[in-house]
């Protein structure tokens, strides 16, 4: 009977409770659509660090803190043997996608035809290993990113690929067909120095053979883990821009093979870092403290990070976007919390003949005070799923409209879209908030009616 | 009708059955912000049980203020008070709510039907409260229903009955808990003269049926015609009784 008479009180006055049905319902709106949004920002984020650097790095200790200066000096000696370790472990097995050794390095690129040179950050992959990398999509994410052939090939390690903003600076514009590139501006030709003019024909003498066909040379300088200097030469098979012009202006990404040489000359050939990527993001934790152990059982010094340690504009950009999320909830909240307040105060002025009336039959404080409660209840949980209803459907026409955005951490532009699946822990979540708040405003007028005293009540006109 | 001083004659027919109301030197003094206004002056008097009792007196003399206490949704603020034999100036808002809810019914003016219920629902209410059980409530609901006239009026809805059938269905849902006392406020006000001549009979009829202490405030000559006992207040004062000796 009190949740007969809670819900025909709601339907009473039609009007005033549409209108608040209808703010508790935009508010789930708001909520879901942004939530969603959210996700998909953080899916979008998470996607592009993983497919880039996978899940988890092991690293030797002291590496990811002191090594960026001396990327030699820490290599991981006989990382095949690791990640056969990896890899065989019964535990953590299922979860891998992709184990592979990577190389990072930090040198001089140069265009000697056009007496270009520029500081370079390099990355050594096993083209393949890369390749399946950024397939990975477990959010459904990058479903709609262009698929372009890979540039890194296994049978050819002097194959690479610069940043737009590096093939700019070293004139590689024209034979790569870069578009909107302004024209080199002229700058007087310095005298080319001894060690200058060695670059070139010290290259030519490790130059693979094969068939590059028009792919520009450059000539990259590193030292070695000895101090030495080498160079290598690279055939640029395309630019790729990168999401912040330091990166673009700087990133050289080439095979594993052509990294180890260049950092370990012709010695023995080690890995700066193994990356771990899995199939699902949920195991990284499992599978990072399963690394600890293991690494602790066969004593070797080797450190563990994750994508975010590594990528860190994806631990703030998604902090930004949850903190931009909670203040959203908030202010929906509020606004619900106000407009309960308001329609359950308006009712209770209303009815207060009706409470009198109760009252006086018998009916007990705790009584009136649970059906305004349940009302505002009722009132929350009728607009939330009225409203998270409206949002998944609103999500998914949205989904639908084609809008295009470059989203924060990467280059290119991509479809604007909010993540519909799997989100039923925010749809659920919203639901109860709101109900919730509902609840706590139906409180203070709930109790107002309860200590109404029965004389005055039936007196109400 | 009979002076206050002769209504000794009167309690001592009543007095072999202990009365269902019994003010003793009862007073209420109503302070609104500082502003003490005085509703009732010290009444010493008795309402036998089983009876139609009357309470009249011109507007602002008092009468709703008794009701109000032989109702128990006021407390008197000197004397003592007892209904039913309990004295309700010991009671607690709680234990007054459920001593209501068993002892004391209403019958109002404006009818106060829950607008949101059926007439049905109407009359079940107050067994709701009573925490009866759904089959022995659906059988007292539709007795009661069926000794008001308005069994096919069950499903409808208050703004869909007249005042007279309201009226009706108020009565019900004050008689189907079995209750020692109606107290009733001026129940025939805002109906026509054939109506409320209808209503008074029902009323007393159903009185006579359950065997229940009636009391009511009210002007209406027509319905003070029919009274057992007249208790007439002026000014917070009962100035005068009177009593047909029925009983």
């Amino acid at each position: 009977m009190l949740f007969k008479i809670a819900f025909r009180n709601i339907l009473r006055n039609g009007r005033r409770s549409a209108m608040t049905l209808l703010a508790i319902a935009v508010g789930s709106i708001a909520v879901v659509l942004f939530g969603e949004f959210v996700a998909f920002i953080r899916a979008g984020l998470e996607t592009n660090a993983v497919q880039n650097v996978g899940h988890l790095t092991v690293f030797r200790t002291g590496y990811f803190d002191y090594g960026a200066g001396n990327p030699a000096a820490f290599g991981i000696e006989s990382y095949e043997n690791v990640i056969r370790l990896i890899k065989g472990d019964p535990e953590i097995g299922p979860t891998l996608n992709v184990v592979t050794p990577t190389v990072s390095l930090s040198g001089i690129a140069g265009n000697f035809d056009i007496d270009a040179s520029k500081t370079f950050l390099g990355a050594g992959y096993v083209p393949a290993d890369r390749e399946h990398m950024r397939r990975w999509d477990e959010h459904g994410v990058s479903r709609h990113r262009a698929n372009e052939d890979p540039a890194l090939r296994d049978d050819d390690e002097t194959i690479g690929v610069v940043g737009v903003g590096l093939a700019r600076v070293l004139g590689l514009c024209a034979p790569l067909k870069i578009p909107n590139c302004p024209p080199r501006p002229v700058t007087p030709r310095p005298a080319m120095g001894a060690a200058s003019a060695d670059l070139p024909s010290l290259s030519d003498e490790d130059i693979a053979p094969g068939n590059h066909g028009d792919a520009p040379r450059l000539d990259l300088l590193t030292a070695t883990a000895s101090g030495a200097p080498n160079v290598m030469s690279l055939h640029v098979a395309r630019a790729e821009p990168q999401s912040a012009r330091e990166l673009d202006e700087n990133v050289v990404i080439m095979h594993l093979a052509l990294a180890q040489r260049l950092l370990y000359g012709r010695g023995e050939r080690q890995a700066v870092g193994i990356i771990v990527q899995l199939h699902r993001t949920e195991d990284l934790v499992l599978v990072r403290a399963r690394l600890a152990a293991l690494f602790a059982a066969h004593h070797l010094d080797l450190e563990i990070r994750d994508f975010a340690d590594r990528e860190p504009f994806y631990r703030q950009a998604v902090g930004m976007f949850s903190a931009i999320f909670l203040f959203i909830a908030l202010i929906m909240g509020v606004i619900v919390l106000f407009t309960v307040v308001n329609t359950m105060g308006m009712s209770v002025v209303e009815r207060t003949n009706e409470i009198g009336t109760a009252r006086a039959m018998g009916l007990q404080r705790a009584g009136v005070r649970r059906l305004f409660v349940l009302e505002g209840t009722l009132l929350g949980a009728f607009g939330a799923s009225v409203g998270v209803s409206l949002g998944q459907v609103i999500a998914v026409l949205f989904n639908h409209t084609g809008a295009m955005w470059t989203p924060p951490g990467q280059a290119a532009p991509s479809p604007l879209e909010v993540l519909t699946s799997g989100m039923q822990p925010l749809l659920i979540g919203a639901c109860l908030l709101l109900m919730v708040i509902a609840t706590l405003a139906a409180v203070v007028p709930a109790n107002r009616a309860a200590r109404l005293k029965v004389v005055d009540a039936l007196r109400h006109v | 009708m009979t002076t206050l001083t002769e209504t000794a004659k009167d309690e001592r027919t009543t007095a072999s059955e202990s009365p269902v109301v019994r003010f003793r030197e009862v007073g209420k003094v109503y302070d609104d912000e500082g502003l003490r206004v005085t509703a009732i002056r010290s009444v010493t008097f008795d309402i036998p049980k089983k009876r139609f009792a009357m309470i009249v007196g011109p507007s602002g003399s008092g009468k709703t203020t008794l009701l109000n206490l032989i109702g128990c949704i006021d407390t008197p603020t000197s004397g003592r008070l007892e209904v039913c034999g309990q004295d309700i100036g010991t009671l607690g808002d709680r234990a007054l709510t459920d001593f209501r809810s068993r002892n004391i019914a209403f019958v109002f003016q404006n009818f106060n039907l829950l607008p949101v219920l059926t007439a049905y629902e109407n009359v079940e209410y107050p067994l709701l409260l009573l925490g009866m059980r759904a089959s022995e409530r659906r059988d007292q609901t539709m007795a009661m229903l069926a000794s008001v006239g308005l069994t096919d009026k069950r499903d409808h809805r208050p703004n869909q009955l007249s005042g007279g059938q309201k009226q009706r269905v108020a009565i019900a849902r004050a008689l189907v808990k079995k209750p020692a006392v109606v107290l009733a406020d001026e129940p025939t006000a805002n109906l026509d003269s054939h109506t409320g001549a209808e209503i008074i009979a029902l009323m007393r009829e159903v009185q006579e049926q359950h065997a229940v202490s009636f009391v009511f405030s009210t002007h209406d000559p027509q319905l003070i015609s029919h009274a057992d006992d007249t208790f007439v207040i002026r000014d917070g004062e009962l100035t005068d009784r009177s009593s047909q000796g029925r009983n």
